[in-house]
């Protein structure tokens, strides 16, 4: 195989060499800052030397043990970070299971159609997919404030569930034309309507692509900052947008390790996704390119 | 598919686009015309033991009336889109008829907030879509050389830059650049400047940054290469060897040509992404150094005593404008293929 991808020995050393430095790079900052939650200030951020932050003289000094819960305490408890994942959870499921029902609707629909209206709706998505976020935010700020709707959880779900359409429905689409038509046409010869062809002979084979999807959906509302840190009030935020407001209030009060534990406590859920779903998300990523 | 199935199958999610995408748009061009009422100013006498004086005053309980009243603002036409926060026209006119020479004209254009925000963001979209895409593709030959069993947990780690929240990958490593962290404290022994510090120029500030971007994006080229060059067409290969091909010459046409696809592929989401960057701004809290459009607009909405609505929105509408020209040649092509597909 080498061979014939006609590689040669100092390339395959050379791309060899890339890949331990790329692992590094992608991977030690994840570790270095879970490790480092487990330390106080001192030694996280120590101005003697970084070995403080592996070995934990000042952690030891302060608290006892060279492990220590101080910022997860600090985080959750204090400053009631478990309202925020909360409010995540809440968020991440509706907008996944919402985008969802109305993608695979809308996927199906475009994957059957060759009208010339299919198409300016597939062009539209495109250029919808593309708006960065934070603008389309700048036009719901005052309608949402004269409608009296700003600062709730369901005005942000159904924000962000619409913000998925486009990408949701790209990527459905493309899963359903690989879906034979056949399966959903004899089913309507044998005297099914649209919906039930849809419902009996599409709906078995689907999960694949709509699991698929869904992790990107999730992706999408979980890691989502523009949004929810302005459509939502202080009560109601979400982990991404509570980490940030952390940020301005625990640097004066040297408690930035609070910051660092709820960081961490964000990362963990992502860490599990892709640790159960590596393969999805592979498929995911090139399914766009593989049928351009 | 009949019309009526159709409008019934996608109807959830085309007025889901409509009220909360295109409906917004056009919100944005609206509020972008007006601006915020400027306050109401009533002059009062007032006489004290040492004679009377005429003040002017605010009328807060006016202003908020009117702001109640009309919350769109006074109507201002482009004027927004003209004054020195955007596209500063009076003061580019100014640099371009007084100055002393090209660099003096860039320098004093770059002090502008708008273009300010626009140099960083092109020159960030510019520089780390293709170095992402060189670092993806480089990592990719690698894994596609390493023994099979290595394969999951190298594409697990390398995933984890793409996967994980760009607000908090920022976070992460600007507290590892910290002057205190470990690369900051790194990066001053190695370099013997106890003064060294990532934060404070204006080009490492820039450099940082892109970096960031790198590491943040290159999983994604990576994995879609690393696909294509799973399903590199062996029988092609093979045949091109028997006929001779030499190894440069089996790259050039029968790899490339497999690839090319790709990589316009992602480039072109790439281009999308880089773009609106905005979330490593706040992380790395660089917005002294460099800010970006989305930034821009972000700050405009947060503002502590106003939120400036109309100036928001313009930067907006012209951030739109861009990505539609960064986007146009792929929906040329979208439009043509559907074409040929329909003929």
């Amino acid at each position: 195989m080498d061979s014939k991808l006609g590689q040669s020995k100092p390339l395959m050393i050379a791309t060899g060499v890339v890949l331990v430095l790329w692992l590094i790079a992608a991977a030690f900052p994840f570790f270095w800052t879970v490790w480092g939650s487990f330390k106080v200030q001192a030694d996280f951020f120590s101005r003697a030397s970084f070995w403080d932050a592996i070995f934990g003289p000042a952690t030891t000094r302060q608290t006892g043990g060279a492990f220590t819960l101080d910022g997860y305490q600090g985080a959750w408890v204090e400053r009631e970070f478990y309202r925020a994942a909360w409010n995540t959870v809440i968020v991440t499921v509706c907008v996944t299971s919402i985008s969802l029902i109305f993608g695979t609707l809308g996927g199906y629909a475009l994957s059957r159609s060759a009208r010339k209206y299919t198409m300016w709706i597939l062009m539209a998505a495109l250029v919808f997919r593309a708006m960065p976020h934070i603008t389309l935010v700048s036009g719901y700020l005052l309608p949402f404030f004269e409608l009296n709707i700003w600062g709730y959880l369901p005005t942000a779900i159904i924000v962000l569930v619409a913000i998925n359409q486009p990408f949701t429905i790209w990527m459905l689409h493309s899963f359903f034309q690989s879906i034979p038509k056949d399966l959903d046409e004899s089913a309507m010869v044998d005297g099914c309507t649209r919906f039930q062809a849809f419902r009996w002979a599409i709906m078995p084979v689907m999960w694949p692509g709509v699991i698929t999807t869904g992790l990107f959906s999730f992706l999408l509302a979980y890691n989502d900052f523009a949004v929810t840190a302005m459509l939502l009030n202080q009560d109601n935020q979400t982990s991404v947008p509570k980490i940030n407001s952390f940020l301005g209030t625990v640097q004066t009060e040297g408690t930035i390790m609070y910051a660092v534990a709820a960081v961490v406590s964000a990362t963990v859920p992502l860490f599990i996704l892709v640790m159960f779903f590596q393969r999805q998300i592979v498929s995911g990523l090139t399914a766009g390119a593989v049928k351009g | 598919m009949r019309h009526r199935d159709f409008a019934a199958f996608i109807l959830p999610s085309a007025f889901a686009m409509v009220l909360f995408i295109a409906l917004p748009i056009l919100s944005v061009a609206v509020q972008s015309l007006f601006v915020e009422h400027e306050q109401v100013v009533v002059t009062v006498e007032s006489c004290g033991p040492f004679g009377c004086e005429t003040q002017e005053k605010v009328d807060t309980q006016a202003t908020a009336a009117l702001r109640a009243e009309q919350p769109l603002g006074r109507f201002n036409g482009l004027g927004t889109y003209l004054n020195r926060a955007h596209l500063a026209v009076d003061e580019i006119g100014v640099i371009l008829s007084d100055n002393d020479g090209f660099g003096d004209v860039m320098a004093r254009i770059y002090n502008l907030p708008f273009y300010k925000a626009l140099a960083f963001t092109l020159v960030y979209t510019a520089l780390v879509t293709p170095l992402a895409m060189i670092l993806g593709f480089a990592v990719a030959l690698g894994v596609n050389n390493i023994p099979k069993i290595y394969k999951g947990p190298v594409i697990f780690l390398s995933l984890l830059p793409y996967i994980v929240t760009p607000l908090i990958g920022s976070l992460i490593l600007f507290w590892m650049i910290n002057s205190d962290g470990v690369i900051g404290a790194s990066l001053q022994w190695l370099f013997d400047d106890p003064e060294l510090s990532l934060k404070a120029s204006p080009t490492l500030t820039w450099v940082t940054l892109i970096v960031y971007g790198i590491w943040h994006m290159a999983p994604f080229p990576f994995v879609v290469f690393y696909a294509g060059l799973q399903t590199l067409p062996q029988d092609t290969l093979e045949s091109a060897m028997i006929d001779g091909a030499n190894r440069w010459e089996r790259i050039r046409y029968v790899v490339m040509p497999h690839l090319v696809p790709l990589a316009t592929f992602v480039g072109l989401v790439l281009m999308m992404d880089n773009f609106r960057v905005f979330e490593p701004i706040i992380g790395f809290s660089s917005e002294a150094n460099a800010t970006s459009l989305s930034w821009s607009i972000y700050n405009d909405l947060n503002g502590q005593v106003d939120q400036l609505f109309g100036s928001a929105a313009a930067t907006s509408i012209l951030t739109m404008l861009g990505v539609i020209v960064l986007l146009m040649p792929v929906l040329i092509r979208t439009w043509r293929e559907f074409n040929r597909k329909a003929h």
